[in-house]
C-alpha cells in the first residue's frame, strides 16, 4: 500500500492565481487538500483609521483604493451613507447618472473577473484579452466623465462631480450596440466548452445554508440559489424604476458563479439602456458644504457592488470627521468559508475555486 | 424595500422570550446584556416570524468609556433588518461572547475586531489576529492608538516572519 505524509505548501502571497496577495497555507496529502488557512493582511493599510482623520468629502477618494476594480460603486456606497447620515438629497439627474456609472462599472468588473477566472483555469491569454478589450471601452467612458481610468472620485455626496460630456452618450450607445453580440460569441465559445465544464461543474459547491450562514453576497450568494440582490430587495438611486432580472444559480458550483456573472452582464446592459433613455435634464449636484458636519448619530448603508453587498457604517459625533468608518467588504466576507469550500478538493481545484470567488485584495485587507 | 425593525419592536420580541436580556433601547438598536447575547441571537435566527438568518456586518466602535460591538442582521425571507449592540467596559481586556456558533460569518469579523480593537470573543474557535502580524503593539482602531514608529514596526514585522 502506498502511504504519504501530509505536507504544508504556501500558495501566495506572490502567486499568479491569488489575485493579489492572498496567502493560503495548504496542508496537502499528495494533491488533496487536508486543511487550509488563509493568511490575510499583506495589503492592510488601516484605511478605516485613516478615514477618521479626514472630512467626509475627503473620505470618498480613499474608498477608490479599496475595491480598485469597482471604484464607482465604492464611491456610490460611501456617498449614500454620508447622505443618509447628513440628510442630503441628490438631484434626479445625479441619481440616474449614478445608476449608469454603477452598471457600467459592474460590466467592467465582471469582464475582468471572467477573463481572469478563465486565465486561472488555463485558458491562457485569449479570453482575458477579449474581456479586457471590452473593459477598455468602459474605462474610456469613465475617462471621459472624470479623467481617471481606475480611481474615479466621481460619485460624491450630493450627486456627481461633473456632468457627462457630449461624447459620452454616443460612446455608451455604440458600446451597447456592439457588446451583446460579443457576449453571445463568448457564451457560445465557453458555455459548452468541455474543458471549462470539466474544471468547474461540481467544483467548489457552496450549499444554500452555508452561503447564508457565512453571509456570502453578490454572485457567490445568488449562484447558491438565493435570490437576493439589493437592487431589487432594497433599491437605492431609483433602481425600482428599471426592468431587469436577477440571475440565480442552482448548485452553487464554480460554473454557476461564472454563469451568474455572465447573465448579470446582460441585465446591466438593459439597465444602462433604460437609464440613458430616461436621463432627466437639470442639476447633477446638490448644494453641499465643503465641510459636512452631520448630526451625531450613525448610518449603515449597503449597496450591491459587483462583488456583493458593500456596506458602510458611519458614526458621527457631530464633528467634521467621522468618529468611526467601517466598511463591510464583500470580498473579505466571501473568503470566510474557504475551509468548507477547499478541504477535500485537489490543488488544481483550489485555483478554480479561489478564482470564482472574485476577490480584490485591496478590499479584503483595507 | 428592506423594512427596518425598530428598537422597541425588536426589544418587545426579545423580551417575550428573554425578559432580562435587553439592557437599553435607543433609535433602531437594542443594547443587549452580554450574558444573554448568544441565546438571543440563536432565538432571533430560529424564530420563524423573525428569522434573522443573515449577519450582514459585525464591527465595533470605541466610545472611550466603553466599546460597542454592533451586529447588523438581515432576514432574507422577510426582507427585514435589525441592529443589536453590546457594550464592553474596561480598556485592558474587554471581552464579548462569540456568536460564531450562530452565524459562520462572525468568524472572520470577530477576528478583525479582536485584531483592531483588542476585544476578546469568548468561545471563538480560532481567535488570532487577522490583518496584522502576531506581536503587533496595540490595536490601531482604538482612539488612544495615535502614533507609532514605522521603522520599528517594519523591523518587528520582518522578525515575526
Amino acid at each position: 500500500m502506498v502511504t504519504s505524509n501530509p505536507y504544508m505548501v504556501n500558495m501566495g502571497p506572490q502567486h499568479p492565481s491569488t489575485h493579489g496577495v492572498l496567502r493560503l497555507r495548504l496542508v496537502l496529502d499528495g494533491e488533496q487538500v487536508l486543511r487550509v488557512e488563509p493568511v490575510l493582511g499583506y495589503l492592510h493599510s488601516s484605511k478605516e483609521k485613516l478615514q477618521e482623520e479626514h472630512t467626509y468629502l475627503q473620505t470618498v477618494p480613499i474608498t477608490d483604493r479599496m475595491d480598485y476594480l469597482a471604484a464607482m460603486t465604492n464611491n456610490l456606497g460611501v456617498s449614500l451613507a454620508i447622505e443618509k447620515l447628513a440628510g442630503i438629497q441628490s438631484p434626479p439627474r445625479a441619481e440616474c447618472l449614478r445608476v449608469i456609472m454603477s452598471e457600467l462599472q459592474r460590466l467592467a468588473s465582471h469582464c475582468f473577473a471572467q477573463g481572469v477566472f478563465l486565465q486561472d483555469l488555463g485558458a491562457w491569454g485569449s479570453p482575458l484579452m477579449y474581456f479586457l478589450r471590452e473593459r477598455e471601452q468602459i474605462l474610456d467612458m469613465f475617462e471621459m466623465v472624470c479623467g481617471a481610468r481606475l480611481t474615479y472620485n466621481y460619485i460624491r455626496p450630493g450627486g456627481v462631480s461633473q456632468d457627462i460630456p457630449p461624447q459620452f452618450t454616443p460612446a455608451v450607445n455604440s458600446f451597447l450596440d456592439t457588446f451583446p453580440a460579443k457576449l453571445d460569441e463568448y457564451e457560445e465559445l465557453l458555455w459548452k466548452n468541455e474543458i471549462l465544464r470539466a474544471r468547474t461543474v461540481g467544483v467548489g459547491v457552496v450549499s444554500r445554508e452555508l452561503a447564508v450562514s457565512a453571509a456570502f453576497s453578490g454572485p457567490m450568494l445568488r449562484a447558491s440559489g438565493v435570490q437576493w440582490d439589493l437592487r431589487k430587495q432594497d433599491p437605492y438611486c431609483g433602481y425600482q424604476n428599471y426592468e431587469f432580472d436577477i440571475p440565480v444559480g442552482q448548485t452553487g458550483d464554480c460554473f454557476d458563479r461564472f454563469m451568474v456573472r455572465f447573465y448579470e452582464m446582460r441585465e446591466s446592459l438593459k439597465i444602462v439602456r433604460q437609464a440613458l433613455d430616461v436621463l432627466p435634464p437639470g442639476e447633477w449636484k446638490a448644494a453641499v458644504p465643503i465641510v459636512i458636519r452631520p448630526p451625531a448619530g450613525e448610518a449603515f448603508q449597503m449597496i450591491e457592488s459587483p462583488r456583493g453587498m458593500l456596506g458602510y457604517y458611519l458614526v458621527s459625533d457631530g464633528g467634521a470627521n467621522p468618529w468611526r468608518f467601517h466598511v463591510r467588504a464583500p470580498s473579505f466576507i466571501n473568503l470566510g468559508a474557504l475551509n468548507e469550500m477547499l478541504v477535500g478538493t485537489t490543488m488544481a481545484d483550489v485555483v478554480a475555486i479561489v478564482g470564482s470567488i472574485d476577490i480584490v485584495m485591496g478590499e479584503v485587507d483595507r | 424595500m428592506t423594512a427596518v425593525m425598530t428598537g422597541p419592536a425588536l426589544a418587545e420580541a426579545i423580551q417575550g422570550a428573554f425578559p432580562t436580556a435587553v439592557a437599553e433601547v435607543y433609535g433602531d438598536a437594542v443594547v443587549l446584556d452580554a450574558a444573554a447575547l448568544v441565546d438571543v441571537c440563536q432565538f432571533l435566527k430560529d424564530a420563524p416570524d423573525l428569522a434573522f438568518d443573515y449577519m450582514a456586518s459585525l464591527t465595533a466602535v470605541d466610545y472611550l468609556d466603553y466599546f460597542e460591538v454592533v451586529y447588523h442582521l438581515l432576514s432574507l425571507g422577510h426582507n427585514r433588518s435589525a441592529v443589536l449592540k453590546l457594550r464592553c467596559y474596561g480598556r485592558k481586556a474587554p471581552h464579548a461572547p462569540s456568536v460564531t456558533s450562530v452565524w459562520k460569518a462572525a468568524d472572520f469579523q470577530e477576528r478583525e475586531v479582536f485584531d483592531l480593537f483588542g476585544i476578546g470573543f469568548d468561545g471563538h474557535p480560532d481567535l488570532r489576529r487577522i490583518m496584522l502580524f502576531e506581536g503587533f503593539p496595540g490595536h490601531p482602531l482604538r482612539k488612544d492608538f495615535l502614533e507609532f514608529d514605522h521603522r520599528k514596526i517594519a523591523a518587528m514585522a520582518s522578525e515575526a516572519e
